[in-house]
């Protein structure tokens, strides 16, 4: 199979990879650089399990080829506060239990940053627009709405006293 | 948001419990939200193969042959796996809680019995070799007609579902069908006001977890093997693999425990059997994971159920008799199904004092996929109908619905059924909370009641 070298940022990293052709981001991520944090769910581009950020903006990794990341930047569950620390929305998940089996959580906190960081102030129906792509079997998703807009009123009390 | 009343029964409780109403974070929470919770899947093994399945495209087939000859032609192949490389191909699940006889195929030889049964497992480097490898297996059939409906299947001349049964339904300690008798309902019939008699029905119902149904087999030192599964029965499943591959227990590991939701979808034991045997006969790591479509087509879904309800009621609002036949659709095999079928019976007639009642509830073999476990199974479609008639009684003798239910509701030392006396009713009192819940005010007789005591 045809080798093509990718360059791109990783969790604000430079990464350098030679993937198969017409292999996908989400393939890359957890078979070659062993990033299991995003879920393979259904291979198909429905169940929003493997979401990660690219150049700001939710995407499914499933769908992805990876030669097609060359230059651009991608954000996993891994690389979500880069320092260690809880990010408000893993802290928000935890505290207002927004996770139950857990395998939808990954996608769905980087669904629910890349709203927060397009839109700090969202509405409910901003935030169910944003995770309406990401499928949930356990919560009924109330919960997770829920903590998404606490992390939404965290982050903004942060700012103001930044 | 939720309230918790210790109020009730506060006299009886000798237990200290202090836990219920305070709220505690999940222990697992950490893992989930920082991705670092290790699924069955996240893991690297070097040479792992990817085990993919030629399955039936027929309902109700006999299988003239299979030839794997081209399929093991196809570059990244590395052997398929048949019917007779299984050491013993026909089992049950629950054949160590005396269900029987054994009545399921591992892989199908002469026979499939519904859509997407698996008959030959293709082992390859890649999981695109294992697919080309798939559509290189040729099997040839003969359709035979199939049956979809319980009732239809249950008429003389139906098509045979499953031989190892022999008819279309399990067998109960000799018995066609789990029964239930008590009292007499012709008398109660003759004795009510009003007879009415209502069917209720319900479809397969697939759980649909977000990580679909897998497991990795990698052989250790000493012949032994290690499962990484999401199996939510490790036991079952350590069981029946052991069973079917003729193996001592120690030599065969399971590490679980983590599952990307179950619901009762990953109670069954159908990858791990044959990804042990893979691994066996390869002496390399195996993964065996459902895509999307086959957890939709082919992993158990709750049964479809099928209920008449015959009720006698005196104007009064006592229930005098209640007739109920409920219909388990099992799908091709028994699976968890004969099992359901019992708790379907022990549910009947539902939590109510009734003088006289029948019971038959069948577990009927179809076409359709094997059904199983799911959430509640047995019970939940039941409480449904059971539910629904009982607005319907309400609504026919011109009673509240929620008095109606208080009326009826089992108290302590009522006489059940199934010939059980009554203890730690607690209906008469949820009635009341959530008649209070929902402003929906109840007469002061009906608020006097207690499940404690029949008032006199």
């Amino acid at each position: 199979m045809t080798k093509v070298p990718v360059q791109f940022t990783l969790n604000g990293r430079e990464q350098n990879e030679f993937v198969d052709s017409g292999s996908t981001l989400l393939a890359a991520l957890r078979d070659k650089l062993g990033l299991y944090g995003t879920k393979a769910g259904c291979h198909q581009g429905t169940c929003g399990a493997c979401t990660v950020i690219i150049d700001g903006s939710p995407q499914l990794s499933c769908l992805t080829l990876a030669e097609r990341c060359a230059g651009k930047s991608v954000t996993t569950l891994e690389g979500l506060t880069g320092n260690g620390a809880l990010h408000p929305l893993q802290q928000a998940f935890m505290e207002g239990f927004a996770a139950q089996c857990g395998f939808c959580t990954p996608g769905m906190i980087l669904a629910a940053k890349s709203l927060l960081d397009r839109n700090p102030s969202p509405s409910r129906d901003d935030v169910i627009d944003a995770i309406s792509g990401n499928i949930c079997r356990c919560t009924g998703y109330d919960p997770i709405i829920n903590a998404i807009l606490t992390a939404a009123e965290q982050l903004r009390g942060a700012r103001k006293s930044a | 948001m939720i309230e918790y009343r210790k109020d009730y029964f506060s006299d009886a409780r000798t237990d200290g419990l202090t836990e219920v109403g305070v709220t505690r974070q999940r222990s697992d929470v950490l893992g989930h939200v920082t991705g670092k919770t290790q699924y069955y899947a996240d893991r690297h093994f070097a040479g792992l193969l990817h085990l993919k399945m030629v399955r039936s495209p027929h309902h109700h087939a006999r299988i003239k042959s299979i030839d794997v000859s081209r399929a093991l032609k196809v570059p990244g192949v590395v052997r398929v796996l048949t019917a007779k490389d299984v050491p013993q191909n026909i089992y049950t699940i629950l054949c160590l809680i005396q269900v029987e006889p054994n009545d399921e195929p591992v892989l199908a030889f002469d026979k499939v019995r519904f859509k997407g049964e698996q008959i030959v497992a293709v082992l390859a480097e890649s999981e695109q070799a294992a697919l080309a490898g798939v559509a290189k297996v040729k099997v040839v059939y003969e359709e035979l007609p199939a049956v979809f409906d319980v009732e239809e299947a249950l008429k003389p001349g139906a098509p045979l579902v499953n031989e190892y049964h022999g008819r279309n339904w399990f067998t109960y300690e000799g018995h066609h069908c789990r029964r239930v008798r008590f009292g007499n309902v012709d008398e109660g019939f003759a004795a009510a006001d009003h007879v009415i008699e209502e069917m209720y029905q319900s479809s397969p119902i697939e759980h649909a977890p977000t990580e679909t149904t897998g497991c990795i087999v990698v052989p250790d030192q000493n012949e032994r093997y290690t499962c990484y599964s999401n199996t939510q029965a490790l036991y079952f499943t350590l069981d029946n693999s052991a069973l079917i591959l003729n193996s001592p227990f120690h030599k065969l590991r399971l590490v679980g425990g983590t599952v990307g939701g179950g619901f009762g979808g990953k109670v069954d034991v159908i990858t791990e059997p044959i990804a042990f045997l893979a691994a066996m006969l390869t002496r390399r790591p195996v993964k065996y994971e459902y895509s999307r479509a086959e957890e939709m087509q082919v992993s158990s879904p709750r049964a479809a159920e099928r209920i008449y309800i015959k009720d006698g009621v005196a104007k009064d609002g006592r229930i005098l008799a209640r007739q109920v036949r409920l219909y388990v659709d099992a799908g091709a095999y028994s699976r968890h199904s004969p099992y359901g079928t019992t708790k379907a019976a022990a549910h009947m007639p539902g939590p109510y004092t009734i003088p006289n009642v029948w019971v038959d509830c069948h577990c009927v073999y179809t076409n359709r996929t094997p059904s199983s476990a799911m959430r509640g199974f047995g019970v939940t479609i039941g409480d449904f109908a059971l539910e629904v008639q009982m607005d319907k009684l309400a609504r026919l003798i011109g009673m509240d619905p929620m008095e109606f239910r208080i009326l009826n509701a089992y108290r302590d030392g009522d006489m059940k059924a199934h010939q059980k006396e009554v203890d730690g009713a607690a209906l008469v009192e949820c009635v009341q909370a959530a008649s209070d819940l929902a402003n929906w005010p109840i007469a002061g007789r009906y608020r006097a009641m207690s499940s404690q005591k029949r008032e006199g």
